[in-house]
């Protein structure tokens, strides 16, 4: 057997070079390599040694292009990208049949409809629920990972621990009702549990600065997904409602007490898995949208600051123009992140890489005006949790976006390879779990659960 | 003497039908069978064939299933139906019928010479 080693090496380069094209499904390729075999094994009866036999047998099949050409023309739906939720099987894989995975999803977005329903009709205070609201679903969205991933019991524990500490934390805490620090929890713990929710989505391999790159591809893609369920499943909800208006029936109670408490958690699970399952097959979709509104946002930066110097200085300066700016570096992030990750690391910087470079600028630029009075004022009333928090989050873009920037800078004088600035993004991440996990733990006590 | 392209072209449709009429095939033994019954004079590229076994599956004339060679890998087979047989049907008319009027054109036109040798 060992003799033929070449020739099956061969025919794996062969494979290899027609799978890439498009219009050859892997069934066609399996078809056409019985039709090479046995072309070289007729060629081998007649007296040809491996390498002879396979080129002969390749010369036969003729030109790769032109036949791939006649297979598009006969298979053009190929060339447009399918979702293939539910793949043929192939009756020799013995891999997990397609429907298993579906099953699963399915029972998770029911398990994760059906925690947020229990726990909607048991925890009577409103503000106790909204705690707890991210620590119903996560169970399922993680679990989805888990199994997908088949992680091991130290990633689970690892995944476990933190997350029972955040239960007895906002549980415990006696927060006054109402208080900005139960506020800020509220906003914060959802942070804490999508990072969690990365650890598992990367497999526990959290140190890989590329599976972190993919956690972040996955959050783009799966916050574009949700937004399309969510889209759909309003169409639906308002076809709904007109029509039972017209028949004279009150939909709402249902819709409120059964539909959105099961559709809204469960879409969670069902976008990643849509994420997951099409990863491979469509092109991401938040490169693009970061393409197009890069320089929109860029107009945007500008002319806020053209308004800002004309108008010289701000009317109005509290918590919420604070949250408006963090808005807007996230904004900024999101866009650098996304175009980051889509990028060939290979490439020579270009255009795209000097637009990034004056979008992170004058989302800065925005940012300094702005802190600058900011500050100011704080030094005039003092602090309070909102202000600190709002503070916090503003300081921790500010070093992401900086020091972005430099290594842009470094990178477009051709002094900094690109790697360095995508390992940047990456490793910077954890820090924002870090400050959300401050800011639910910490915080509370500090400012007396006010 | 090589067949022309066009010419295998459009006689590829009828000729794999009519081979798979005989029995079940599967791609490299229909290729086999094209070249034993032209002497090896019709030859197309063999990667072709498959886009159009598809396309003929897609039309109905015929049906696949994957089977196991006796390597034991896995062969895709074609096998027939019932609406392939009466498409064969009709292209053998229609190709009767161009047969016929060569047969007779080439008839008409090698007659002049004897034609002319028979008055003379």
């Amino acid at each position: 057997m060992m003799a033929h080693a070449e020739l099956e090496a061969q025919i794996d380069r062969w494979r290899s070079y027609v799978q890439r094209s498009q219009a050859i499904s892997a069934a066609d390729v399996d078809e056409l390599e019985d039709h090479l075999r046995e072309q070289i094994a007729e060629r081998k009866a007649t007296g040809l040694d491996d390498e002879e036999a396979f080129l002969v047998a390749i010369r036969r099949l003729g030109n790769l292009d032109a036949v791939s050409r006649e297979f598009a023309r006969e298979h053009s739906d190929r060339l447009w990208k399918q979702l293939v939720l539910l793949p043929e099987t192939r009756d020799d894989d013995g891999g997990t049949p397609p429907w298993r995975e579906l099953a699963v999803v399915l029972a998770l977005a029911v398990g994760a409809g059906i925690a947020v329903k229990v726990g909607f009709s048991l925890i009577e205070n409103e503000n106790v629920f909204a705690r707890n609201l991210g620590l119903l679903v996560f169970p399922f969205l993680t679990g989805y990972f888990a199994w997908k991933r088949r992680l091991t019991l130290a990633v689970l524990s690892a995944l476990a621990i933190p997350f029972a500490v955040l239960a007895v934390v906002v549980n415990v805490y006696p927060f006054s009702p109402g208080g900005s620090t139960e506020w800020l929890a509220v906003l914060h713990a959802p942070v804490i549990l999508w990072m969690l929710a990365g650890l598992a989505y990367v497999g526990g391999r959290w140190q890989s600065d590329s599976r972190r790159m993919d956690f972040v591809r996955f959050t783009g893609e799966f916050a574009i997904y949700y937004t399309l369920l969510a889209l759909g499943g309003a169409v639906l909800i308002g076809l709904t409602l007109g029509a039972f208006s017209l028949i004279g029936t009150d939909f709402e109670p249902v819709l409120a007490e059964w539909i959105l408490p099961f559709a809204v958690p469960g879409a969670l699970v069902v976008a990643a898995w849509l994420v997951e399952a099409k990863q491979n097959v469509v092109e991401n979709i938040a490169p693009v949208l970061t393409r197009i509104f890069t320089p929109l946002t860029i107009l945007m930066l500008l002319a806020l600051l053209g308004v800002l110097a004309a108008s010289g200085g701000l009317v109005n300066v509290d918590r919420e123009l604070l949250i408006l700016m963090d808005a807007i570096l996230i904004l900024v992030l999101a866009l650098l992140l996304y175009s980051i990750s889509a990028r060939n690391s290979l490439a020579r910087p270009g255009l795209s890489d000097g637009l990034q470079l004056l979008l992170v600028g004058a989302a800065l630029a925005v940012d300094a005006v702005m802190l600058t009075a900011m500050l100011t004022r704080i030094a005039e009333f003092g602090l309070s949790p909102n202000k600190i928090a709002a503070l916090g989050l503003n300081v921790l873009l500010l070093v992401h976006l900086v020091r972005a920037d430099w290594l842009t800078i470094g990178f477009i004088r051709g002094r900094r390879p690109f790697g360095q600035l995508e390992d940047w993004q990456t490793r910077y991440l954890p820090v924002y779990g870090a400050w959300a996990a401050v800011v639910v733990v910490v915080f509370p006590p500090v400012f007396s659960f006010t | 003497m090589r067949i022309d392209k066009d010419l295998v072209a459009a006689s590829a449709t009828p000729l794999v039908l009519g081979i798979l009429a005989e029995g079940d095939l599967y791609g490299y033994a229909i290729l086999k069978r094209v070249s034993e019954l032209s002497g090896g004079s019709m030859q197309w590229s063999d990667g072709m064939l498959y886009p159009l076994l598809h396309r003929l599956e897609r039309l109905g004339y015929v049906d696949s299933s994957w089977g196991t060679s006796e390597a034991g890998r896995r062969r895709k087979h074609y096998a027939i139906t019932q609406a392939g047989m009466e498409a064969l049907a009709e292209r053998q008319q229609q190709w009767t019928v161009v047969a016929d009027a060569l047969r007779q054109v080439w008839h008409t036109t090698q007659r002049p010479p004897s034609a002319a040798e028979g008055r003379a």
